[in-house]
Protein backbone atom coordinates (compact mmCIF):
# COMPACT_ATOMS: atom_id res chain seq x y z
CA UNK A 1 0.00 0.00 0.00
CA UNK A 2 1.40 3.35 -0.84
CA UNK A 3 -1.34 5.80 0.03
CA UNK A 4 0.02 9.33 0.12
CA UNK A 5 -2.48 10.35 2.76
CA UNK A 6 -5.04 8.10 4.37
CA UNK A 7 -7.80 10.06 6.12
CA UNK A 8 -9.42 7.84 8.76
CA UNK A 9 -13.17 8.49 8.71
CA UNK A 10 -16.01 7.25 10.92
CA UNK A 11 -18.23 6.09 8.05
CA UNK A 12 -15.38 4.12 6.52
CA UNK A 13 -14.68 2.45 9.88
CA UNK A 14 -18.39 1.56 10.19
CA UNK A 15 -18.48 0.01 6.72
CA UNK A 16 -15.24 -1.87 7.29
CA UNK A 17 -16.42 -3.26 10.65
CA UNK A 18 -19.69 -4.39 9.04
CA UNK A 19 -17.80 -6.15 6.26
CA UNK A 20 -15.82 -8.27 8.73
CA UNK A 21 -19.00 -9.04 10.68
CA UNK A 22 -17.97 -7.02 13.73
CA UNK A 23 -20.92 -5.30 15.44
CA UNK A 24 -18.88 -3.96 18.38
CA UNK A 25 -20.31 -0.46 19.03
CA UNK A 26 -16.77 0.87 19.58
CA UNK A 27 -16.57 0.97 15.77
CA UNK A 28 -19.90 2.69 15.10
CA UNK A 29 -21.61 4.34 18.08
CA UNK A 30 -19.85 7.46 19.43
CA UNK A 31 -21.74 7.44 22.75
CA UNK A 32 -21.19 3.77 23.48
CA UNK A 33 -17.57 4.06 22.34
CA UNK A 34 -16.97 7.02 24.68
CA UNK A 35 -17.78 4.77 27.63
CA UNK A 36 -15.14 2.18 26.68
CA UNK A 37 -11.44 2.20 27.42
CA UNK A 38 -10.90 3.49 23.87
CA UNK A 39 -12.80 6.67 24.93
CA UNK A 40 -14.31 7.05 21.48
CA UNK A 41 -14.59 5.32 18.14
CA UNK A 42 -11.51 3.42 17.04
CA UNK A 43 -10.81 1.34 13.96
CA UNK A 44 -10.76 -2.48 13.91
CA UNK A 45 -7.30 -4.08 14.00
CA UNK A 46 -7.00 -4.79 10.28
CA UNK A 47 -8.40 -1.43 9.11
CA UNK A 48 -5.03 -0.11 7.88
CA UNK A 49 -5.44 -2.51 4.94
CA UNK A 50 -8.19 -0.19 3.65
CA UNK A 51 -5.51 2.40 2.90
CA UNK A 52 -5.70 0.78 -0.57
CA UNK A 53 -8.69 3.08 -1.14
CA UNK A 54 -6.33 6.05 -1.02
CA UNK A 55 -3.51 4.60 -3.09
CA UNK A 56 -3.89 6.36 -6.45
CA UNK A 57 -2.18 3.58 -8.37
CA UNK A 58 -3.68 0.59 -6.54
CA UNK A 59 -3.85 -2.10 -9.20
CA UNK A 60 -6.83 -4.02 -7.77
CA UNK A 61 -9.31 -1.17 -8.29
CA UNK A 62 -10.90 -0.46 -11.66
CA UNK A 63 -9.85 2.95 -12.96
CA UNK A 64 -11.69 5.30 -15.28
CA UNK A 65 -10.63 4.87 -18.89
CA UNK A 66 -8.41 1.87 -18.23
CA UNK A 67 -9.02 -1.78 -19.10
CA UNK A 68 -10.10 -3.99 -16.20
CA UNK A 69 -9.29 -7.70 -16.12
CA UNK A 70 -12.60 -8.84 -14.57
CA UNK A 71 -15.49 -10.18 -16.65
CA UNK A 72 -17.91 -8.10 -18.69
CA UNK A 73 -19.11 -9.26 -22.06
CA UNK A 74 -16.26 -11.77 -21.96
CA UNK A 75 -14.77 -13.68 -19.01
CA UNK A 76 -11.93 -11.16 -18.88
CA UNK A 77 -11.83 -7.59 -20.03
CA UNK A 78 -8.24 -7.69 -21.21
CA UNK A 79 -6.36 -9.63 -23.83
CA UNK A 80 -3.13 -11.15 -22.74
CA UNK A 81 -0.84 -14.10 -23.39
CA UNK A 82 -2.06 -17.36 -21.83
CA UNK A 83 -0.55 -17.93 -18.41
CA UNK A 84 0.52 -14.34 -17.98
CA UNK A 85 -0.27 -12.71 -14.67
CA UNK A 86 -3.21 -10.43 -15.36
CA UNK A 87 -3.29 -7.11 -13.62
CA UNK A 88 -0.63 -8.16 -11.19
CA UNK A 89 -2.90 -10.12 -8.96
CA UNK A 90 -5.66 -11.92 -10.72
CA UNK A 91 -4.26 -13.87 -13.61
CA UNK A 92 -4.11 -17.61 -14.10
CA UNK A 93 -1.05 -17.81 -11.90
CA UNK A 94 -1.50 -14.56 -10.07
CA UNK A 95 -0.43 -13.17 -6.75
CA UNK A 96 -1.95 -14.15 -3.43
CA UNK A 97 -1.58 -12.82 0.07
CA UNK A 98 0.62 -15.14 2.13
CA UNK A 99 1.13 -13.29 5.41
CA UNK A 100 0.09 -10.10 7.14
CA UNK A 101 1.49 -8.63 10.36
CA UNK A 102 0.50 -5.52 12.30
CA UNK A 103 2.19 -3.81 15.20
CA UNK A 104 0.01 -1.23 16.94
CA UNK A 105 1.67 1.71 18.64
CA UNK A 106 -1.86 3.04 19.17
CA UNK A 107 -5.24 2.38 17.60
CA UNK A 108 -6.59 4.50 14.76
CA UNK A 109 -9.47 6.89 15.33
CA UNK A 110 -11.63 9.07 13.07
CA UNK A 111 -9.85 12.32 12.28
CA UNK A 112 -6.42 10.75 11.99
CA UNK A 113 -4.68 11.53 8.74
CA UNK A 114 -2.04 8.95 8.05
CA UNK A 115 0.88 8.96 5.72
CA UNK A 116 2.30 5.66 4.60
CA UNK A 117 5.96 5.00 3.96
CA UNK A 118 6.81 1.80 2.18
CA UNK A 119 10.13 0.18 2.98
CA UNK A 120 11.72 -2.46 0.78
CA UNK A 121 11.40 -6.03 2.01
CA UNK A 122 12.95 -9.39 1.26
CA UNK A 123 12.18 -11.66 -1.70
CA UNK A 124 12.58 -15.43 -1.62
CA UNK A 125 11.55 -18.59 -3.50
CA UNK A 126 10.18 -21.95 -2.48
CA UNK A 127 8.94 -25.07 -4.26
CA UNK A 128 5.27 -25.67 -3.40
CA UNK A 129 3.45 -29.03 -3.66
CA UNK A 130 0.07 -27.50 -4.55
CA UNK A 131 1.06 -24.72 -6.90
CA UNK A 132 4.57 -25.16 -8.32
CA UNK A 133 7.32 -22.60 -7.75
CA UNK A 134 6.41 -19.90 -5.23
CA UNK A 135 7.97 -16.45 -5.23
CA UNK A 136 7.46 -14.55 -1.99
CA UNK A 137 7.97 -10.83 -1.58
CA UNK A 138 7.68 -8.80 1.57
CA UNK A 139 6.76 -5.16 2.03
CA UNK A 140 6.83 -3.10 5.19
CA UNK A 141 4.58 -0.05 5.55
CA UNK A 142 4.90 2.48 8.32
CA UNK A 143 1.79 4.55 9.02
CA UNK A 144 2.42 7.87 10.73
CA UNK A 145 -0.25 10.24 12.00
CA UNK A 146 -0.74 13.99 11.54
CA UNK A 147 1.83 14.60 14.30
CA UNK A 148 4.45 12.44 12.68
CA UNK A 149 4.03 9.70 15.28
CA UNK A 150 4.36 6.09 14.15
CA UNK A 151 0.97 4.46 14.79
CA UNK A 152 1.00 1.17 12.88
CA UNK A 153 3.74 -0.88 11.30
CA UNK A 154 2.38 -3.33 8.76
CA UNK A 155 4.27 -6.11 7.05
CA UNK A 156 2.70 -7.96 4.16
CA UNK A 157 4.02 -10.97 2.29
CA UNK A 158 2.71 -11.71 -1.18
CA UNK A 159 3.27 -14.88 -3.14
CA UNK A 160 3.11 -15.49 -6.86
CA UNK A 161 2.38 -19.04 -7.90
CA UNK A 162 3.16 -20.93 -11.11
CA UNK A 163 -0.42 -22.24 -11.32
CA UNK A 164 -3.66 -21.86 -9.35
CA UNK A 165 -3.49 -23.35 -5.88
CA UNK A 166 -5.25 -26.74 -5.78
CA UNK A 167 -8.55 -26.42 -3.99
CA UNK A 168 -8.07 -29.53 -1.87
CA UNK B 1 -13.67 -5.85 29.57
CA UNK B 2 -9.96 -6.20 29.77
CA UNK B 3 -8.29 -9.40 30.81
CA UNK B 4 -6.40 -9.62 34.08
CA UNK B 5 -2.98 -11.26 34.13
CA UNK B 6 -3.73 -12.93 37.46
CA UNK B 7 -6.77 -14.71 35.97
CA UNK B 8 -4.84 -16.07 32.97
CA UNK B 9 -2.59 -19.08 32.63
CA UNK B 10 -0.67 -20.62 29.76
CA UNK B 11 -2.97 -22.91 27.78
CA UNK B 12 -6.17 -20.95 28.47
CA UNK B 13 -8.18 -20.81 25.26
CA UNK B 14 -10.97 -18.66 23.88
CA UNK B 15 -12.94 -19.85 20.84
CA UNK B 16 -15.57 -18.03 18.81
CA UNK B 17 -17.50 -18.75 15.62
CA UNK B 18 -16.53 -16.15 13.04
CA UNK B 19 -19.01 -16.96 10.32
CA UNK B 20 -21.46 -19.66 9.36
CA UNK B 21 -22.02 -20.40 5.67
CA UNK B 22 -19.95 -17.48 4.38
CA UNK B 23 -21.93 -15.59 1.76
CA UNK B 24 -20.58 -14.15 -1.47
CA UNK B 25 -22.30 -10.92 -0.51
CA UNK B 26 -20.09 -10.57 2.57
CA UNK B 27 -17.04 -10.99 0.35
CA UNK B 28 -18.44 -8.23 -1.88
CA UNK B 29 -18.96 -6.07 1.22
CA UNK B 30 -15.32 -6.60 2.21
CA UNK B 31 -14.14 -5.75 -1.32
CA UNK B 32 -16.02 -2.46 -1.14
CA UNK B 33 -14.86 -1.51 2.33
CA UNK B 34 -11.22 -2.53 1.92
CA UNK B 35 -10.82 -1.33 -1.65
CA UNK B 36 -9.45 -4.70 -2.83
CA UNK B 37 -11.59 -5.38 -5.92
CA UNK B 38 -9.55 -8.33 -7.17
CA UNK B 39 -12.08 -10.24 -9.33
CA UNK B 40 -10.84 -13.50 -7.77
CA UNK B 41 -13.03 -12.60 -4.79
CA UNK B 42 -16.22 -11.38 -6.44
CA UNK B 43 -16.29 -12.32 -10.12
CA UNK B 44 -17.28 -15.97 -10.49
CA UNK B 45 -16.95 -15.95 -14.29
CA UNK B 46 -13.42 -14.54 -14.32
CA UNK B 47 -12.34 -16.74 -11.43
CA UNK B 48 -13.60 -20.02 -12.89
CA UNK B 49 -13.04 -19.42 -16.62
CA UNK B 50 -9.85 -17.36 -16.64
CA UNK B 51 -8.06 -17.91 -13.33
CA UNK B 52 -8.97 -21.61 -13.07
CA UNK B 53 -10.33 -21.76 -9.53
CA UNK B 54 -13.51 -23.69 -8.66
CA UNK B 55 -15.23 -20.52 -7.41
CA UNK B 56 -14.51 -17.10 -6.00
CA UNK B 57 -12.85 -17.16 -2.59
CA UNK B 58 -12.56 -14.79 0.33
CA UNK B 59 -9.82 -12.21 0.70
CA UNK B 60 -7.27 -13.51 3.20
CA UNK B 61 -7.71 -10.15 4.89
CA UNK B 62 -11.44 -10.82 5.36
CA UNK B 63 -10.57 -13.94 7.35
CA UNK B 64 -7.92 -11.98 9.26
CA UNK B 65 -10.48 -9.24 9.92
CA UNK B 66 -13.05 -11.71 11.23
CA UNK B 67 -10.32 -13.35 13.33
CA UNK B 68 -9.57 -9.88 14.71
CA UNK B 69 -13.12 -9.69 16.09
CA UNK B 70 -12.55 -12.90 18.05
CA UNK B 71 -9.37 -11.32 19.47
CA UNK B 72 -10.78 -7.91 20.38
CA UNK B 73 -13.89 -9.51 21.89
CA UNK B 74 -11.49 -11.54 24.07
CA UNK B 75 -8.79 -8.99 25.02
CA UNK B 76 -10.94 -5.84 24.96
CA UNK B 77 -11.09 -2.65 22.90
CA UNK B 78 -7.81 -0.91 22.01
CA UNK B 79 -5.75 -3.59 23.78
CA UNK B 80 -4.01 -5.33 20.88
CA UNK B 81 -0.34 -4.51 20.43
CA UNK B 82 0.51 -7.11 17.76
CA UNK B 83 -1.46 -9.29 15.38
CA UNK B 84 0.00 -11.36 12.57
CA UNK B 85 -1.08 -14.32 10.49
CA UNK B 86 -0.14 -16.66 7.68
CA UNK B 87 -2.88 -17.54 5.22
CA UNK B 88 -2.58 -21.32 5.09
CA UNK B 89 -5.63 -22.34 3.08
CA UNK B 90 -8.29 -20.61 1.05
CA UNK B 91 -11.72 -19.73 2.43
CA UNK B 92 -14.65 -20.39 0.10
CA UNK B 93 -18.27 -19.22 0.03
CA UNK B 94 -20.25 -21.58 2.25
CA UNK B 95 -17.40 -22.09 4.73
CA UNK B 96 -18.04 -21.96 8.47
CA UNK B 97 -15.09 -20.67 10.48
CA UNK B 98 -14.15 -21.00 14.14
CA UNK B 99 -11.20 -19.21 15.66
CA UNK B 100 -9.23 -19.86 18.83
CA UNK B 101 -6.78 -17.77 20.82
CA UNK B 102 -4.59 -19.76 23.22
CA UNK B 103 -2.45 -18.16 25.91
CA UNK B 104 1.18 -18.84 25.04
CA UNK B 105 2.92 -16.63 27.59
CA UNK B 106 2.35 -13.85 30.10
CA UNK B 107 5.07 -11.24 30.04
CA UNK B 108 5.85 -7.72 31.12
CA UNK B 109 7.62 -5.03 29.09
CA UNK B 110 8.43 -1.56 30.44
CA UNK B 111 6.00 -2.14 33.29
CA UNK B 112 3.16 -3.12 30.92
CA UNK B 113 1.61 -6.55 31.40
CA UNK B 114 1.13 -8.44 28.17
CA UNK B 115 -0.43 -11.68 27.03
CA UNK B 116 0.98 -13.51 24.04
CA UNK B 117 -1.54 -15.59 22.14
CA UNK B 118 -1.42 -18.28 19.50
CA UNK B 119 -4.21 -17.71 17.00
CA UNK B 120 -5.77 -20.28 14.73
CA UNK B 121 -8.86 -20.17 12.51
CA UNK B 122 -10.26 -23.41 11.09
CA UNK B 123 -12.99 -24.25 8.61
CA UNK B 124 -15.81 -26.78 9.02
CA UNK B 125 -13.46 -29.62 7.98
CA UNK B 126 -10.90 -28.71 10.62
CA UNK B 127 -8.49 -27.27 8.04
CA UNK B 128 -6.45 -24.36 9.39
CA UNK B 129 -7.08 -21.34 7.16
CA UNK B 130 -5.25 -18.74 9.23
CA UNK B 131 -2.45 -19.35 11.69
CA UNK B 132 -0.71 -16.67 13.69
CA UNK B 133 -0.17 -14.79 16.89
CA UNK B 134 -1.33 -11.76 18.81
CA UNK B 135 -0.12 -9.75 21.77
CA UNK B 136 -2.31 -7.59 23.98
CA UNK B 137 -2.08 -5.45 27.09
CA UNK B 138 -3.71 -6.97 30.14
CA UNK B 139 -4.40 -5.55 33.60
Amino acid sequence: MAAKTFPVEASHILMFARSVGDDNPVYSDPEAAAKTEAKGIIAPPTFAQASAQFDPGYFLRPKVGQPWFGSGKNPTGITRAPGGGGGGGGGGGGGLHAEQHFEYHRHLKPGDVLTATQLPGRTWEKEGKRSGKLVFSESVTEYRDQNGELVITAKGVGVRTERPVDAN
Amino acid sequence: MALKAKDLKVGDAHTARLVEDLKRTQIVQYAGASGDYNPLHTDEIFTTKVAGYPSVFAHGMLTMGMTGKMLTDYVGDARLTKFGVRFTSQVWPGDTLDSTATVKALTEKDGVKLVELDVETKNQDGVVVVSGYAEARVD
